[in-house]
């Protein structure tokens, strides 16, 4: 569904769910897990419907993610970073003291 | 739109205060219209906090206290009978609520108000005293700047988006809703009145102002005056979190979705209701001094909403003496008030007059002549 309009050599690497995925540091997070293929980024609170990006500008919530433990982070608002490590959201994220 | 329309009952401002009323005529089988302004109007009924509150309202009027304390109670009732009318959930809960004091003296100064207040009110509720240990047990998540708290068990909280939603949409099956529809001027026609807008005239019967900071233009138009004024309060809230807050605090509280939403800021700004980083900031403060954990949590909007205050900061009541038939209804707490304002108030203006119990609340209380 999503390609490369000008494909070049991926620079980074990620996790998301034990899953290795190329891509460029700095480039757009929840593009890059589009493009990947990722469709559920997190399921819902209340009945665990899957959800994944909508609006791609941060106003939506719906591509919520955990990016290296720290969770709701918005991934259309991320850029990515070689070697970090992200996670499906399950549910409302928890407050720790 | 061509021609003219006739209604029994123009109710103006279609807010949570008009949107109360008009279900409340409707429901007891009267012909209304329900003309709202719009997104343009300041508009309290869409920023406000959603809490059904008891704890101190009143102080220095019992009637208040009592209609308060009454309203409060009829909250449930209210909710269940609206829910499964317009099959919406209004997320009410009453798990009872804190007032958080950060020095002996505002704990002091706030149990001997409390105690006054018990003592004017005719309808009973119940306070609680605690320090900081006390706080603790039922809710450890307290911060140490807490020195202590008030707990009253009636108060509660709802969704007052859900609320004016459900409200209108019971309200439309039999009334006439006409969003979009700012209202000019309104005059007394022979035995009725003339409501006119940009997409045409209505005549009705009798009217009633409910139109929040827009009653201020509009009652001079029937010999009465609306003395409110605007005062903002600046609220945030956070990303979406597991429960965790079990009661209520009188400026925080965890919406059943799970954003922790909190403010209580009073500013005299005038009709500006935009945010401003200073008060964010310490309100922030306050909710973090209130709650420490609430310092990981990330705020993901804010926004600055108009209260709509009378000078004494209870509710005006009143009917024209010029143009009878012709009503003013304002309150600044059109949340907790609305089981009231849809009920035995909307009882009292379907008949064509308010009760005397209502007259405490006529503007007649800001004109005393000095003896
Ligand atoms: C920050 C904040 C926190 C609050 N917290 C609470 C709380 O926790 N609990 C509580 O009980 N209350 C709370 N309130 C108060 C509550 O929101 C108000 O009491 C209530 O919304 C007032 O309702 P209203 O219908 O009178 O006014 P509004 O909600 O302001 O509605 C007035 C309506 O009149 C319409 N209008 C204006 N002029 C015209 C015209 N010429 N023609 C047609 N329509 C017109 C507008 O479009 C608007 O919809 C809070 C308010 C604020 C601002
Ligand atoms: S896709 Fe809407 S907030 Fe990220």
């Amino acid at each position: 569904m999503f390609q490369l309009l000008d494909p070049g050599e991926f620079d980074a690497a990620f996790d998301f769910e034990g899953r290795t995925i190329s891509a460029f540091e700095g480039e757009n997070l929840a593009a890059a897990l589009l493009r990947a293929g990722v469709r559920a980024f997190r399921q819902t609170p209340r009945s665990g419907a899957a959800r994944g990006p909508y609006c791609m500008m941060g106003v939506c919530f719906e591509c919520l993610v955990t990016v290296d433990g720290e969770p709701n982070r918005q991934a259309c608002l991320e850029t990515v970073r070689s070697g970090m490590i992200v996670e499906a959201q399950a549910g409302s994220a928890e407050i720790i003291q | 739109m061509a021609g003219e329309s006739t209604t029994e009952f123009a109710v103006i401002g279609g807010g949570i205060v008009g949107a109360s009323v008009a279900y409340g005529l409707a429901s007891s089988g009267k012909k209304a219209t329900l003309f709202d302004e719009g997104d343009v109007a300041f508009r309290a009924a869409r920023g406000n906090l959603g809490n059904v509150w008891v704890q101190g309202k009143g102080a220095g009027g019992p009637a208040y206290a009592d209609l308060t304390r009454q309203a409060a109670k009829d909250w449930n009732e209210f909710a269940l009978k609206l829910e499964s009318e317009s099959g919406i959930d209004l997320h009410f809960r009453r798990l009872g609520a804190f007032f958080f004091c950060f020095s002996d003296t505002e704990l002091e100064r706030r149990t001997r108000m409390l105690s006054d207040l018990e003592a004017s009110a005719t309808v009973r509720s119940h306070v609680e005293v605690m320090d900081n240990a006390g706080i603790r047990k039922m809710l450890p998540e307290v911060g140490k700047a807490v020195v202590g708290a008030t707990f009253c068990s009636d108060d509660g909280a709802t969704n007052p988006f859900h609320l004016l939603r459900a409200l209108i949409a019971v309200f439309r099956r039999s009334g006439d809703y006409r969003a979009h529809h700012a209202v000019e001027s309104v005059s007394p026609d022979g035995a009725g009145f003339r409501i006119k807008t940009a997409k045409g005239e209505w005549t009705a019967d009798r009217v009633i102002l409910a139109a929040g900071l827009g009653n201020r233009l509009l009652a001079p138009f029937l010999g009465l005056s609306a003395p409110v004024r605007p005062v903002r309060g600046q609220i945030l809230v956070t990303e979406k979190l597991n429960p965790f807050l079990r009661y209520g605090i009188s400026f925080i509280r965890q919406t059943v979705e799970g954003g922790v939403i909190f403010g209580e800021s009073s500013e005299e700004t005038g009709l500006d209701d935009r945010t401003t980083t200073d008060v964010l900031r310490t309100t922030a403060q306050r909710a973090v001094a209130a709650l420490p954990l609430l310092a990981r949590a990330r705020a993901v909007r804010s926004w600055g909403a108009l209260r709509v205050m009378s000078p004494d900061g209870m509710p005006i009541y009143t009917e024209s003496a010029k143009y009878p038939g012709a009503f003013l209804v304002t309150v600044h707490s059109g949340v907790t008030l609305a089981p009231f304002h849809a009920g035995p108030l909307a009882a009292a203006l379907s008949e064509g007059r308010l009760a005397p119990a209502h007259h405490a609340f006529s503007p007649d209380r800001f004109s005393v002549p000095a003896s």
